[in-house]
Formats: structure tokens, C-alpha cells, sequence
């Protein structure tokens, strides 16, 4: 029998085969090393999601320094996520898998882009990126668990680090200037910082949510929307038929058609500010309220005074200023580097340009006086 | 051996001639090694960090219940994050039963010590400080509790903080004693809180001394503040603050300032020594914003004030802010001062009853020879008032902060 295991082993090292991804539905024996989670799998020089996991992306995501992810989920067999509107119920053992990279050219310069890389039959190629870290989500019987695994240089593997780490980065743009990124991997607990989005109730994910995976996905076997894949997948119960009624955000960076420029601003508000300023969040001290069900009002930041912004307010009045994007703290905050100021408080040592020029066009674009 | 300090000498000589200092080194390993024994914490830990100065770079935070976190003293052991790289604190706390003591945090890039949202907190003997003194570019608040429950700051130190050096906000049940802010914008400002009492502190050198305010468009108004055997002395500093925050309306030489708030009780203080007034009672309107800024459910009328049985030292010889200056000249002479209570005048003219507040909602001065000023700030400063008639009346005491963690030091 035992001989029999080791064959077994040994064959599995041979063709490179990765085991199947870890089920740890209880304890606290989290691997050391990203690979013994099986999420990722590399083949001639690619590195993908294994096949029992489900790659996605969402419509706007989060800004983290313009690096790009690799995104995947992993249920256990036989189990399914159930579809709500705000969160999906995702069964015990899950795990979310996210690699931050950057794109890398031929000198191994990294790059400032918002391409897709991924090739959707063969992953990523490996000698044309650079893996920063991996941030795997467990769902245990307890909850939620936020692990940060750093990459090594080789792109050998990745080690859980607790406390996070960081790295100094250069990105090439297409004009050929470069961008200098400190790039910050959170600790365990920065994780949980923003994954925590209702206070008291453990972290939580925060991307695979119906309203940001509702769109179009190019997977091996052609494209289609995320929701209704994973639903024929068996992974998701309880899709509203035809996807009525399903939540929608505005697509990145180039909007669908007919998604107005509000939509835009507010897609990216929600992926970057509500999961702390909503009614629940670390950010609900300040009153400012950023969530899909909050209404353009006081509470969204027109004309309100900030709270306890301190030098965060830019000297400015209020948060959102209707057709003076200069007179609002948010634009101030988002256009900020400094860690006592900027907005998100983690997770950027850049300012995204792009994002900026939205939220400052529609803050332009909004009439009245405060 | 005798060239090594010369030299280290001339280098910071050379330093301080080209006004660069070079970014101090994290100690890398001792942040790692605290911050993961925080992550890995468990209910009842006690996290002991001994004497030294600890360089530091990025935010700490604790997210586990039951912790305490101790110091060798606050000017033994002392967390510098001078050239601090990420983090919007030096400690962020997310949990319950709490306590921290003994321990100082210097130079942190935004706030100090931040806890939010948890229950039974204790703060002991900690010190915050920006070490270059007060600056705009310091960080928000030293120490920092917001929406906690059943908090015990005691014996703590805050200076030089670009908003409050003790920051209160929308939490319940508060005693903020025996602790020492100077050189802040706000000394200690308790905000959009339920149940605080503030004792024998010392507030000196900030711009305003006490403040207890509301501010609107948060889930909790504040009241029931009781401010007493406090010194508030001398808090005449230039208001460092960003517009925009709610300390940026305070004038230089405040005192103790109630904004919007309801049910306050100052009495017992040795107030004095400040530029403007020893005691101001102001409402939101006076800080410049309009209702399109608040909820209609937002209260800016500091309703249920009684400021009795204070020493009132000299002040109101010199106001801040231009409309406070030539009042004080037209109504008082260039050699004059300004009574010890200044009052912005806007009252809730819905709720009066023959043109006087209903007596529990009344501004009651009980204070000896004290006096207020109604500025008639509703009305442009037209009919200011120092006719004292319908404010000389008593209120209620209000009740003692019960706060277990309170009782049990005060008999150790």
C-alpha cells in the first residue's frame, strides 16, 4: 500500500501534476507555501489556475498600483456558492485565489499597462510577467481567513508572510517614463482591514460579488458571462433566470455602451471606497458612505463637511463639491500619495490617473452649490 | 576612538546646515516581529515591548479581543515612525477589552493611536507626540477612540497634533483624567459622544483647550458631557488646523469651546489666560457652512449648558478671527477685554417659550462675577448683548460617567 502511495507520488512529480487544491475547512495549519494550495498550476513556461478552479475578473476593480490579477475560485466537489445580490453564500472549504503581478517585456522591464495578458487556454507566460504576491481567502467553519503569500524572485514559489512585505518597484508606461511603485503587500491584518466590510462580521470577499461579476469572461472554451458560466459549472445556485434583476457594474476601463459617466464614477467608488465607507465599514466614522444604496446626497459627500479628515482635507470645505472637482476632499484625498492623506489608506503608493480623470470629470459634470 | 563622535558630530552639523535629514532606519525585524505577534495575539496576550526606541515604518494594527499591549514607560519605550511609508496610523486597533499602557508613539505620519469600534478600552499612560512641535504637516489626532464603548483614558500625553491631541469621537461612556494636552489645535476634543467625563487634565498651549462638539451627518448626536477640576490654561496657539475640520472654526485663545452639543456641564476648572474667552458656546452655523451641508435631523444648537463654579483667570483681551476684534474694540475699548463667555446667540426658535429657552434646554451661567457675550451671530453682530437676565439660572447636576475600569484604578 505504502509503496503504491509513493508510486503514486512519484508519477504526479513527474508530469509536473499539481494536487488537487487544499481542503481546510478547520485549523489553523495554513501552508507555508502557496503551492500546497494547488490553485495555481504551471505548464511550459505558463502558470494558471488548475483546472477544478474558475478563473474571473470583475467589471471595475480595485487600483493597486496598477498591478494586474490573476484571479480564481475553488469549492470543494459537489458544493456551490448560492447567488444573493450583496454576497454570495459560498460553501465551506472555498478558497479565492489572487495573484498580483505586473506585466514584464522582453529586458524584464515591468510595465505600466491595462492589458489583458492572460491567454485564456495557457494562463500567463511567465517569462513576461512579474508574480509580486498571491492573496489566498479561505472559507472556514468559523469564517473568512486572509493569507498573504510573497513571491520570490524567481517565480519559484510563494511563502505565507504574516506581516506582509514590500518592494520597490519601477513601471514602464507606453510613452517610455517611468512610475515608481512602493509596493506594500498587507499583513494578515490589513487584509482583513478592508475585507472586514460589516463590522463584527470577519473578513469577507469583496470582488466575487454578483454586481462585479456580471460580465463577459473569456474562458478555453469561448466567452461568456461569468455568472451564468459558473452556474452551468454547478458552482452557483439560485441565478436569477435570464439574469434579471442582477446587478450590473460599469465595465473598465472602457464603459459598455450607454454606461454614463456617473455609473463609472460610482463602479469606481464602490470597488475602491465601499467596502470601508459604507453604512457597516472601518470608514462609517467618517459618515461618508460611498455603497451602491447610497443615494448622491450628503451622505455620498455632497457638500458634507469632513469628520476627522485632519490634513486629509486638503483645506478644503466638503467632500464633493458639485462642478468643482478642486473644491472637493475627495479628489484631493485620491490624488494624494501621502499615507496620512490619500484615499484608500492602503493598497496604492501611485495615483491612478485614470481613475482620477473620471471622478473629477463627474464631480465637473454635477450641478448646485453647497 | 576619539574620532568616531567627532565625526558623527560634523555629519549632523553638515546635516542640519543643508536642512535634510536623512530618513531614519526601520527596524525591519522588530516591526515584523511585532506586527506578527499582533496577528497571532489571542484573547488574554500580553504583548510586553521593553525599553527602547523603536524606528518603524509601516502601521501597526491589532485585530484580536482581550489584548494588552505594555511599555516600559511612556518615555522608555517609544514606536518612532518618522518617515513612515504606508499607513494611515501608528496603531490601528479594531477590537475589545484593550488596554495599553506605558508606551509612547512618536511622529507617526497621520493619527497616533486610532481604536475604532471596540468595547472596554483602557489607555493608560500613553504618550503621542509629533517631536518637531506643533506643525500643520504633524498627523490628525495623537490618541484616538471612535465609536468605542466604556473608554478609560487616563494619565496619558498628547502634543503636538495638527487636530486634537485627545479625540473622543461617537463613542459612549468616557472618562478622559489626569492626562496632559499641549500644543495641539484641539487639547482634548470630545465629539458626537454619549456620557464623558473630562478631569483633572491639564490643557495648556493648544489653540483651544477643551472643545466638546457635535458635528452632523454622523449615526450618534452627542451629549451629556461633564468638563471639571481641569487646568485649562493658556491655550493661545495660532490654529495650526486644515479647513475644512471641525477645529479649523476655533479661535486661537479658546478656552473650553461647546459646539452644537447638548447637556454640558463645566465647573470646578481653573480657566484662564486666553486671548479670545475662557468659555465659548458656539452652533454649527457659526462655522461657516450652510444647511445644504447638514441632515435635517442634525441638532446645531448647543442646548443645556451650565458653566458654574469655575476660576476664571484673564482673558478676551485679544480675539482671534476680525469680527471678534473690532467687537471687542467697539464694545470694550482697545484696553478692554471681552467677558469670560462668549456666545454665538443662535437658539432654536421653535422650542422657545415667551422668548426664553424651556429651563432644561437653557445656557445657565451660575458663575460668580463672570460674564457672557451674545454676539447675535444670526444676525450679523447687530444687537450683542451682555445682559445677563435670562441666563442666570442653575441646571440640574448631570450624572457621573460609571465606568468600571474608572472605579477600580481610582482605588488602586
Amino acid at each position: 500500500m505504502r509503496r503504491l502511495l509513493l508510486g503514486a507520488l512519484l508519477l504526479l512529480a513527474g508530469c509536473e501534476q499539481q494536487p488537487a487544491p487544499l481542503y481546510l475547512p478547520q485549523g489553523d495549519n495554513y501552508p507555508e507555501k502557496l503551492s500546497e494550495w494547488g490553485m495555481l498550476q504551471r505548464a511550459d513556461g505558463f502558470i494558471a489556475p488548475v483546472a477544478e478552479a474558475l478563473p474571473y475578473d470583475l467589471n471595475t476593480p480595485l487600483f493597486t498600483d496598477y498591478a494586474h490579477k490573476l484571479r480564481s475560485v475553488w469549492m470543494p466537489a459537489g458544493t456551490a456558492a448560492t447567488y444573493a445580490e450583496a454576497h454570495f453564500d459560498y460553501p465551506v472549504g472555498t478558497v479565492l485565489s489572487k495573484t498580483f503581478y505586473y506585466p514584464k517585456d522582453a529586458q524584464g522591464r515591468l510595465l505600466l499597462n491595462e492589458q489583458d495578458d492572460r491567454d485564456p487556454q495557457r494562463g500567463l507566460e511567465l517569462a513576461r510577467v512579474q508574480l509580486i504576491e498571491t492573496r489566498i481567502l479561505l472559507k472556514q467553519q468559523d469564517g473568512w481567513v486572509a493569507l498573504p503569500y510573497v513571491w520570490d524572485e524567481q517565480q519559484q514559489e510563494a511563502h505565507l508572510e504574516w506581516a506582509g512585505d514590500s518592494r520597490e518597484l519601477s513601471l514602464l508606461n507606453a510613452e517610455g517614463k517611468t512610475q515608481a511603485v512602493a509596493y506594500q503587500v498587507p499583513d494578515a491584518n490589513q487584509c482583513a482591514g478592508c475585507h472586514e466590510e460589516t463590522a463584527g462580521q470577519g473578513v469577507n470577499p469583496l470582488g466575487p460579488k454578483a454586481r462585479h461579476l456580471n460580465k463577459d469572461f473569456a474562458y478555453a472554451d469561448g466567452t461568456h458571462n461569468q455568472l451564468q458560466h459558473w452556474q452551468q459549472q454547478g458552482r452557483l445556485q439560485a441565478v436569477p433566470a435570464e439574469l434579471q434583476g442582477v446587478p450590473q457594474n460599469a465595465l473598465w476601463p472602457t464603459p459598455r455602451a450607454g454606461e454614463s459617466l456617473e455609473q463609472q464614477a460610482r463602479s469606481y467608488l464602490d470597488a475602491n471606497c465601499s467596502h470601508c465607507h459604507n453604512p457597516k465599514g472601518p470608514g462609517r466614522t467618517s459618515g461618508l458612505l460611498l455603497d451602491p444604496a447610497t443615494g448622491i446626497g450628503i451622505s455620498y459627500g455632497l457638500c458634507k463637511q469632513p469628520v476627522a479628515a485632519g490634513k486629509g482635507s486638503g483645506d478644503r470645505l466638503v467632500d464633493i463639491h458639485p462642478g468643482q472637482p478642486d473644491k472637493s476632499v475627495l479628489l484631493f484625498r485620491v490624488e494624494s500619495v501621502d499615507p496620512s492623506i490619500m484615499m484608500p489608506e492602503l493598497g496604492r503608493s501611485a495615483v491612478h490617473a485614470e481613475g482620477v480623470e473620471v471622478l473629477r470629470n463627474w464631480i465637473a459634470s454635477l450641478d448646485g452649490d453647497c | 576612538m576619539r574620532l568616531a563622535p567627532l565625526s558623527v558630530l560634523t555629519l549632523s552639523v553638515l546635516l542640519a546646515a543643508c536642512g535634510e535629514e536623512p530618513a531614519p532606519v526601520a527596524n525591519l525585524d522588530f516591526q515584523k516581529d511585532l506586527q506578527t505577534q499582533l496577528i497571532k495575539a489571542k484573547p488574554g496576550t500580553v504583548i510586553e515591548i521593553p525599553a527602547g526606541t523603536y524606528q518603524l515604518d509601516r502601521s501597526l494594527s491589532l485585530k484580536v479581543s482581550g489584548v494588552t499591549i505594555k511599555g516600559a514607560g511612556m518615555d522608555k519605550t517609544i514606536l518612532n515612525f518618522k518617515g513612515q511609508k504606508s499607513g494611515a496610523e501608528g496603531l490601528l486597533v479594531d477590537a475589545s477589552d484593550f488596554t495599553i499602557e506605558d508606551i509612547a508613539f512618536e511622529d507617526t505620519k497621520g493619527d497616533s493611536l486610532k481604536v475604532v469600534g471596540g468595547k472596554n478600552i483602557i489607555i493608560r499612560r500613553v504618550r503621542t507626540e509629533w517631536t518637531n512641535g506643533p506643525a500643520t504637516e504633524n498627523g490628525a489626532y495623537g490618541i484616538y477612540p471612535v465609536q468605542t464603548e466604556n473608554t478609560l483614558i487616563d494619565g496619558a500625553v498628547a502634543i503636538g497634533a495638527s487636530d486634537a491631541g485627545i479625540y473622543v469621537g461617537q463613542s459612549r461612556n468616557v472618562v478622559v483624567r489626569n492626562s496632559r494636552a499641549e500644543r495641539n489645535v484641539a487639547g482634548i476634543e470630545i465629539e458626537n459622544t454619549i456620557d464623558a467625563d473630562v478631569y483633572d487634565n491639564v490643557a495648556t498651549g493648544n489653540t483651544g483647550g477643551i472643545l466638546v462638539f457635535n458635528m452632523p451627518n454622523l449615526p450618534q448626536a452627542g451629549r451629556v458631557t461633564r468638563v471639571f477640576r481641569n487646568k485649562i490654561e493658556g491655550n493661545n496657539h495660532k490654529n495650526f488646523g486644515h479647513k475644512g475640520t471641525p477645529v479649523a472654526s476655533v479661535p486661537a485663545g479658546s478656552g473650553v469651546v461647546i459646539n452644537s452639543n447638548d447637556d454640558v456641564e463645566v465647573f470646578d476648572n481653573d480657566i484662564g489666560n486666553h486671548k479670545t474667552a475662557n468659555v465659548i458656546i458656539s452652533s454649527y452655523f457659526s462655522t461657516g457652512y450652510t444647511d445644504l451641508s447638514t441632515a435635517e435631523s442634525f441638532d446645531p444648537y448647543p442646548e443645556g449648558i451650565h458653566i458654574h463654579g469655575n476660576r476664571f483667570g484673564p482673558g478676551g483681551e485679544s480675539p482671534d478671527h476680525l469680527e471678534l476684534k473690532a467687537l471687542k474694540v467697539s464694545q470694550f475699548g482697545l484696553n478692554g477685554r471681552l467677558p469670560d463667555i462668549l456666545w454665538d446667540g443662535y437658539v432654536n426658535l421653535d422650542i422657545l417659550v415667551d422668548g426664553k429657552l424651556p429651563a432644561d434646554r437653557a445656557i445657565c451661567i451660575n458663575n460668580g462675577e463672570a460674564g457672557m457675550i451674545n454676539v447675535d451671530g444670526p444676525n450679523n453682530y447687530k444687537n450683542i448683548s451682555t445682559d445677563m437676565t435670562n441666563y442666570r439660572c442653575s441646571l440640574p447636576p448631570l450624572p457621573a460617567v460609571k465606568l468600571a475600569s474608572a472605579d477600580a484604578d481610582q482605588g488602586a
